[in-house]
């Protein structure tokens, strides 16, 4: 038992840092930090800095052009660049599809994709969920008729996260209506500027537009676009579930919002002394640091396994119930610390303009956060299903 | 013991309840939110010819004269409905504050106001003030007849559309003495007066608001001099009673739009209400409901008692419900799913404002506090 990162481990983590420090744009950071939309132009730069330094794949292998790290260097990576306030990386291209293809894929498919994922080329957006499909997802019900060098594509997507910026959508469609739930879907790569494609924004309580409907009426794709075999998408879209479930337990995030939590705190007055002193908030803020602290550790052991080639199971619907379970709580005490200003609704804020913005520095997006951040035990498998799972799997053969 | 309604109580839910459900739509309600004073002009009118803006001023004055529980039916309905009208800034904050001085200047204005005629905001809070009630910064001097009136007032409700704010100032004494606190009737066209108002997430407005040497007749003056803190604390007991029973209409709502989709909502190839795992939690939600409906109870029941008692049941309110209205608003949430995530869907306003009203007059730990203080003394 060794709590210690190796000197190989701590070198590399000095080389991301260092690298954040002279490549990472500060407009990029601030926006970030204060919780505001970078837009597609700040994604889409940040994307090729990364690229140009090679790092913008690290769960590729390299010969596609990716870092080929092991878990516990990806773990570093991502913790720091969310405590340098860095963009995520869009996942979809990246994260999502990027393995299913290099699995799954035929050469044609990761030749044409691959490179155009990483140089910006493409942006991909995901077809999973369905207005009448969200945690029973077997139950899709776009269809994809095969005539002659096509699929047929009728049907409606939901929750695109970006698809307003996609120029592809990865799809599961239902290819035969007659098997089992399971067994009859497909996965197809579709281009958005297929005539029949419409895409109609979803607002969010909190005022952004990050998801979208997708709407497809008699899209002609092409058969080529085809991934792996017909009928066999599930396989391939499980696959692609776990790793949308890598860094799961978002620990990066919850440090800097805690940080960020600590500072309001330390700013916001409450008779006089700063609201951090005031000891019901400190006992709120020191309870959610405790299970941050467990939680980190736990994550850390689960990486750990990973890069000695376990294949985590269960842990990661753990990581998933707790680590949103503590963002949540976060974003809940970044409220409480706003006090009043926690009511106003700073649009503009969110959009970048600070100019003429009334209230206290950190005030401005936490309410909206809040609402927002409820997204997080909802979606990629909601917490209950990842219960579901977890009681599945260890109660399994008991009852 | 008798929990029933009165007649006349029971009359005036029924009017008020079939009002709201003709007239306040969802659509209406986006009206109103995307005004740019937060509300609409004619349900305010309506609101007025109800009888609503009077019910709970003080007969002498042209009122009703209301009690706790007149305030509490009426709030509980204006939350069910989802009503971001500013009853509660016009009418109850600043209505109870005009209503405590017959004689003042403020007095003329009450006519008005019951029958729809002016909008009013209290600027109360101040930038460092958090959820303190008499934390007053903002200084009010003499010049021979006049005040000038020097500081800043932050996230005031309802001050994009009022026509007059009744200001809290300091004429005398530290930032938190009782004594030396006083209120000013200011016109909000005032030279001197400059106002950043900025939507709220949940409806209504707030604004920012600076005074520049700002001078006033020493007749703008609303109650004694240097003596409003008990009047402050008397108004602002009426408004968070009506707080707490707006947001347990809110929470009603809430659970009733959660067990309708649970019911409907298939997946699986079964209503997801049939599933233990979230019938336990939908249980959970109607505890604390009803939890909630006894501490607006006791709230509005005690708001006529001498301010210690009326406040330490004030505050057992405000944080039962905020306790409550966390719970029932995130749980909502999480059993609707991405459809509550969206902006159209009605949840959503309900879920806003169950959680933004912890941020009025003091969150679950500011009551906590109080109610230990007063449990003390």
């Amino acid at each position: 038992m060794d709590l210690n990162y190796s000197a190989e481990e701590l070198a590399f983590r000095e080389e991301v840092r260092e690298f954040l420090r002279e490549e990472l744009p500060t407009d990029l950071s601030d926006a970030v930090r204060e919780g505001r939309s970078i837009g597609k132009e700040g994604h889409e730069r940040w994307h090729s800095i990364l690229n140009a330094r090679g790092w913008l794949a690290p769960n590729w292998p390299r010969a596609y052009g990716g870092c080929a790290w092991n878990a516990v260097q990806r773990h570093i990576f991502e913790e720091e660049c969310c405590r340098a306030h860095a963009p995520r990386i869009v996942p979809f291209g990246l994260t999502m599809l990027g393995p299913v293809l290099q699995k799954f894929g035929s050469d044609a498919q990761r030749d044409y994709f691959l490179p155009r994922i990483l140089s910006g080329e493409h942006w991909w957006c995901q077809g999973y969920s369905e207005p009448g499909a969200g945690s029973d997802l077997a139950s899709l019900r776009t269809r994809a008729v095969r005539d002659g060098d096509h699929y047929v594509v009728n049907g409606q997507k939901t929750w695109t996260t970006l698809g307003q910026y996609a120029n592809w959508i990865f799809c599961l469609v239902r290819t035969d209506p007659d098997a089992k739930q399971q067994e009859g879907i497909s996965f197809l790569l579709i281009d958005m500027d297929t005539p029949g494609i419409e895409v109609r924004p979803i607002i969010l309580l909190d005022g952004t537009h990050e998801v979208n409907e997708v709407w497809f009426t008699d899209v002609r794709v092409p058969v080529e676009n085809l991934v792996g075999e017909e009928n066999q998408g599930w396989t391939y879209a499980k696959y692609l579930l776990t790793h949308e479930r890598t860094n799961i337990a978002g620990v990066g995030f919850s440090q800097a919002g805690l940080d960020a939590v600590k500072r309001l705190a330390r700013q916001q007055m409450h008779r006089g002394r700063p609201l951090a002193e005031n000891p019901h908030f400190a006992a709120r803020l020191a309870q959610v640091e405790i299970d941050l602290m467990a939680m980190a550790t736990t994550n850390l052991r689960i990486i750990s396994a990973a890069a000695a080639g376990q294949a985590p199971g269960v842990e990661s619907s753990m990581l998933k119930v707790k680590g949103t379970e503590i963002r949540q709580e976060i974003n809940d005490l970044a409220r409480r610390a706003a006090g009043a200003y926690a009511m106003p609704f700073a649009s503009e804020a969110l959009e970048g303009d600070n100019s003429n913005l009334a209230q206290p520095e950190g005030t401005a997006a936490v309410s909206a956060q809040y609402f927002n951040n409820r997204k997080l035990s909802i979606f990629g498998g909601s917490n209950e299903i990842q219960k579901n799972i977890i009681a599945k799997v260890k109660l399994g053969g008991r009852t | 013991m008798n929990f029933q309604l009165s007649e006349e109580r029971q009359m005036m839910q029924d009017s008020l309840r079939r009002f709201l459900a003709d007239r306040y739509s969802a659509a209406q309600r986006d009206e109103s939110v995307s005004n740019a004073i937060g509300f609409a002009p004619q349900i305010w009118a309506q609101l007025a010819d109800l009888g609503i803006l009077g019910a709970l001023l003080p007969e002498d004055v042209g009122g009703y004269g209301g009690k706790g529980f007149d305030l509490s039916t009426m709030f509980e309905e204006l939350g069910r409905a989802g009503v971001v009208e500013p009853v509660l800034d016009t009418a109850v904050l600043c209505g109870t504050l005009l209503a405590s001085d017959p004689q003042g200047k403020g007095a003329a204005l009450i006519e008005d106001l019951i029958a729809g005629n002016v909008q009013l905001a209290f600027a109360h809070g101040e930038v460092n003030s958090r959820y303190e009630r008499l934390w007053v910064a903002t200084r009010a001097s003499a010049y021979g007849d006049d005040i000038v009136l020097i500081g800043r007032k932050s996230v005031v409700v309802n001050a994009a559309g009022a026509d007059h704010l009744i200001v809290s100032a300091r004429e005398s004494g530290d930032i938190d003495d009782r004594e030396g606190l006083s209120l000013f009737l200011v016109d909000t066209k005032a030279e001197g007066l400059q106002m950043r108002s900025s939507a709220l997430l949940a409806g209504g407005c707030a604004a920012e608001i600076d005074f520049d040497n700002l001078r006033i007749p020493s007749s703008a003056r609303i109650g004694p001099a240097g003596g409003a803190s008990e009047m402050t604390e008397a108004a602002l007991a009426a408004a968070e009673v009506a707080l707490a029973a707006e947001t347990l209409g809110a929470m009603e709502t809430a659970t009733q739009l959660t067990m309708d989709y649970l019911g409907t909502r298939q997946q699986f190839g079964r209503p997801i209400g049939s599933f233990q795992a979230l019938q336990h939690r939908v249980a959970d939600m109607l505890i604390e409901l009803e939890q909630a409906r006894s501490a607006v109870i006791n709230a509005a029941g005690h708001l006529e008692e001498q301010p210690a008692m009326r406040d330490r049941h004030i505050a057992a309110a405000r944080n039962l419900i905020a306790r409550a209205g966390r719970k029932i608003a995130e749980e909502a949430i999480q059993l609707h799913g991405g459809i509550a995530m969206t902006a159209e869907y009605e949840l959503a306003h309900f879920a806003k404002r169950i959680i933004l009203a912890e941020h009025r007059f003091g969150d679950a730990d500011t009551q906590l506090e109080r109610f230990i203080d007063l449990s003390a003394a």
